[in-house]
């Protein structure tokens, strides 16, 4: 040691510290999806016995029976897929188009748009749900896919995130020296922005399909048809019906079905999420 | 190279066109709700069984109806208070967590595995995550049965989380914790890394302590942020709604004691009671904005 003294606990201990602490938070955080995935493998009469920390053998059975039940899981499935897909392709590109608008161009009423944009960032979706159900009620949309992907094309936190990603990473000169040698608007937007812009595109892609697939607030007021509901929906009625009539081993690997795509596609991209979280962060 | 000044006017009539479908969608998805909304408050307008009753304008009864009843405090009243109890643990746990990464003489290892583990919850669908632990904590559910193997409840009579105002809230609290604390430990530990090290160095040189270090350097410079990250969690608190809503099936029990803002806004549209649910929704229209302005104004601060 360098003899240097630090006063209070020497560095030693305080990384000890922060190690035990580290591994407490960690388990914290994953012991309910371990609780999670281990009863989704156990059978009704297992789980009534009480709990064990070893999986059982009736994952097959358990995702057998749901299929077969009375939620409609795969429809759910399915129903969840496409619309956080469609939500996630519209969001982002629609989001960088309205940011090359911002950052490419000058235009008198620039300024004011932009600021009035970052105004209305904030504002919940929830508080406009009243006359946004009465609307889609009058359109005959109700049911409809249509009102829970169109909407995010105007998604003012991509924006704002696509618009900061473009002052770091998109040189204005390039666009001019295209411009010269004669490319259209189009063209240089689609060829040579968007493709400078993938990495922070695939990040908000990825939260966009996410928060889509999470979402349960206005799905549940406008699929009213089993055959059109997503997930969360499924899993508010799972919840609304008499619980001890269900299979628990069933309500378990139902959990496990709607959380495990985004778990895994997390997990393969987990480093650019983070960093991506952070570099959207930064500039505050 | 310059280009002619006519062709630049012309490139930038392009900033209009391209703006198109953000104008559209939002004056047709998000203002004429708004204004729809607003517009439904002043009018008495609801359902009874299947008789429809009104719609007929009675000007401002609805929000005196609303605050005269009462029962919108409650629910603002719980909703605070869950939010309170989520986030004074999550800013110090994130705050503790932010200044051991950002340290560098801990030399810690295994950051980026722990800042995946902690950013998890986060990405975790709400209401599967409420049915998680409503299956988990109900009465016959795996938590009784340990708490009952270890006798800390008496064999026979497990403790009913969600029977009690105490426990049913923490449960809430403790969800948008675990939620979020992740998003906000790496929040602050961005702010954290953007802080001149020659500020530490110095410390280091006139023998400060890391507490001092803490409070007197990383704390003061962090207050903006600090304020920021209080300020968004606060209006992600005031829509808090798949948990409790999930946890409880809607009732917001025991007895309206985890009923949030935004569960009776949604019992208002499920009943179709347009006039109350359109005074509630400006209601919180009203408290969203003004506390949207305030982090408007600190990002443009921030920018200078």
């Amino acid at each position: 040691m360098d003899g240097k003294k630090e006063k209070g606990l020497p560095v030693k201990t305080r990384r000890i510290i922060a190690y035990i602490v580290f591994v407490l938070i960690t388990i914290l955080c994953l012991f309910w999806f371990y609780v999670l995935f281990i009863n989704a493998t156990r059978s009704n009469a297992e789980l009534n016995r009480g709990f064990t920390m070893i999986p059982s053998k009736y994952a097959a059975r358990n995702f057998k029976n749901i299929i077969h039940g009375t939620q409609p899981i795969f429809t759910g499935l399915l129903n969840s897929f496409i619309v956080a897909a469609c939500t996630a392709f519209l969001c982002t590109y629609c989001s960088t188009v309205t940011a090359f608008a911002i950052y490419a161009y000058d235009f008198k009423l620039k300024k004011a748009i932009f600021t009035f944009i970052l105004a209305i960032m904030m504002i919940p979706t929830q508080v406009t749900a009243l006359g946004f159900v009465q609307l889609v009620d009058k359109m005959g949309l109700m049911n409809s896919f249509i009102p829970l992907i169109i909407p995010a094309i105007a998604s003012p936190v991509v924006f704002f995130y696509m618009k900061q990603s473009m002052d770091a990473a998109l040189p204005k000169e390039l666009l001019e020296s295209s411009r010269i040698d004669g490319a259209g608007e189009f063209r240089i937007f689609n060829q040579i922005a968007l493709p400078l812009m993938k990495p922070s595109i695939a990040v908000q892609a990825i939260f966009s399909f996410v928060s889509s697939w999470n979402n349960y607030f206005t799905p549940a007021l406008i699929l009213k048809k089993d055959n059109k509901k997503t997930l969360p929906i499924l899993i508010a009625l799972l919840r609304g019906a008499d619980f001890l009539k269900f299979d628990m081993g069933q309500v378990y690997m139902f959990i496990a079905c709607s959380i495990l795509p985004v778990i895994i596609v997390y997990l393969c991209l987990a480093k650019n999420i983070v960093a991506g979280m952070t570099s959207g962060a930064v500039k505050g | 190279m310059k280009s002619k000044k006519g062709n630049i006017v012309r490139y930038n009539r392009w900033g209009y066109f391209f703006l198109i479908p953000f104008a559209v969608v939002f004056i047709i998805f998000q203002l004429i709700p708004l204004c729809s909304t607003i517009y439904n408050s002043f009018f008495k307008h609801f359902f009874d069984g299947i008789m429809e009753i009104g719609p007929e304008p009675v000007g401002l009864d609805n929000y005196v109806n609303m605050f005269k009843n009462g029962s919108i405090w409650t629910y603002f009243g719980n909703t605070m208070i869950m939010w309170i109890m989520g986030f004074v643990p999550q800013i110090l746990i994130s705050l503790l967590l932010a200044s051991w990464f950002a340290n560098p003489s801990l030399k810690l290892k295994g950051k980026a595995f722990f800042q995946t583990v902690i950013y998890l919850p986060n990405l975790i669908m709400a209401s599967a995550f409420a049915m998680l632990f409503f299956a988990l904590f109900s009465k016959v559910g795996p938590i009784n049965g340990m708490l009952q193997s270890m006798g800390v409840v008496a064999e026979g009579s497990p403790y009913d989380f969600l029977g009690h105002t105490g426990s049913a809230r923490t449960l809430v609290a403790f969800m948008n914790f675990l939620m979020w604390f992740g998003n906000t430990t790496i929040l602050l530990l961005a702010g954290m890394l953007g802080i001149d090290t020659s500020l530490y160095e110095a410390a280091e040189v006139d023998g400060a302590t890391s507490n001092q270090v803490f409070f007197k350097i990383t704390l003061p410079i962090l207050r903006p942020i600090l304020v920021y990250v209080m300020i968004t969690s606060l209006i992600g608190g005031l829509q808090m709604f798949d948990v409790p809503q999930i946890l409880t099936n809607g009732s917001g029990g025991p007895k309206n004691t985890t009923m949030t803002l935004i569960m009776a806004l949604n019992k208002h549209l499920f009943s179709k009671n347009y006039g109350m649910g359109g005074a509630l929704s400006v209601f919180m229209f009203v408290i969203t904005g003004i506390l949207s302005m305030i982090v408007f104004k600190m990002n443009k601060q921030t920018e200078k």
